[in-house]
């Protein structure tokens, strides 16, 4: 696209005429809670700055975009010795796999990100596929559950092998999450 | 900070020439940063403008594109449709406010 009326005064650079289009693939392979987030914000973030984005989902990642899970992602504080439920005070880790903890962990940190007003995971994925971004489901990770597409969310756009996915993400800056 | 004339409105700007001053932006200096960057504004551009001028006057920041959504009644994809590739910055210059800082 060109524009041919002159700018007047100083205009902000939004790329419009850039030559080449920046493609960011990333490869969400955690299924909990906490960590389905980074990727979907860093790739909501980079659609809204105009760059293509694919998103592998792999390994526990899967249960991101398979639809009798995706809305039941769970938090744990097992392990995380970076939770801090009141000031900098740390929960004993002797106590993180009481039965009822990661119930509540995930309870609190759902209410934490709504607060934010960002929205839960299948909601978060609506928004980046409106938003232009592509969803990928690997075929190992489908083998091994014995699921098919029509177990994965509908604007999956298709199960694919490792190999498909990096000949589709060619000179793309990668995100392992 | 720079001061920059736009088709004879004298406004403040930015270093990159967002607005700085709320009051200075009207319905007619819209046309002219749209035409900027090669936007014609329509109805449906209107909506997402009066939604942003209303809402920073409000909150006192920017909406993002999740919010215009969700407040502002506008679905992302259309947001898109409306202002090219980048429509959180564009609509909020051409709504004459500061681009937006929220991450979602």
């Amino acid at each position: 696209m060109t524009i041919t009326q002159e700018r007047t005064g100083i205009v902000p650079n939004f790329d419009d005429d850039a030559e080449t289009e920046r493609t960011i693939a990333i490869i969400c392979s955690k299924g909990n809670l906490d960590m389905a987030y980074p990727g979907l914000i860093i790739a909501n973030a980079a659609l809204g700055e105009g760059v293509q984005i694919h998103l592998f989902f792999t390994f526990w990642g899967f249960d991101m975009i398979t639809k009798s899970r995706m809305h039941d992602l769970q938090f744990s504080p097992v392990g995380n010795t970076a939770m801090h439920p009141v000031g900098d005070a740390h929960i004993p880790q002797a106590l993180t796999p009481l039965p009822g903890m990661t119930a509540m962990a995930t309870r609190m940190l759902k209410k934490q990100i709504a607060d934010l007003g960002v929205p839960e995971v299948p909601d978060f994925l609506d928004q980046i596929v409106a938003a232009g971004g592509h969803l990928w489901a690997c075929r190992m990770s489908a083998d091994l559950n014995h699921l098919t597409e029509a177990d994965l969310r509908d604007d999956v756009e298709g199960i694919i092998s490792a190999a498909q996915f990096v000949e589709l993400t060619n000179g793309a800056q990668l995100l392992f999450i | 900070m720079p001061v920059t004339t736009l088709d004879g409105h004298t406004v403040h700007v930015d270093d990159e020439g967002f607005l700085t001053e709320y009051d200075e932006w009207d319905e007619d200096l819209a046309k002219v940063l749209a035409a900027n960057i090669g936007i014609d504004l329509t109805d449906e551009h209107w909506k997402v403008i009066h939604f942003l001028r209303a809402d920073y006057k409000d909150k006192g920041e920017t909406a993002t594109t999740r919010r215009v959504q969700v407040a502002g009644g506008v679905p992302v994809k259309e947001q898109f449709a409306l202002f090219p590739k980048k429509p959180g910055k564009k609509m909020a210059y051409v709504a004459g406010l500061p681009k937006p800082h929220g991450c979602v």
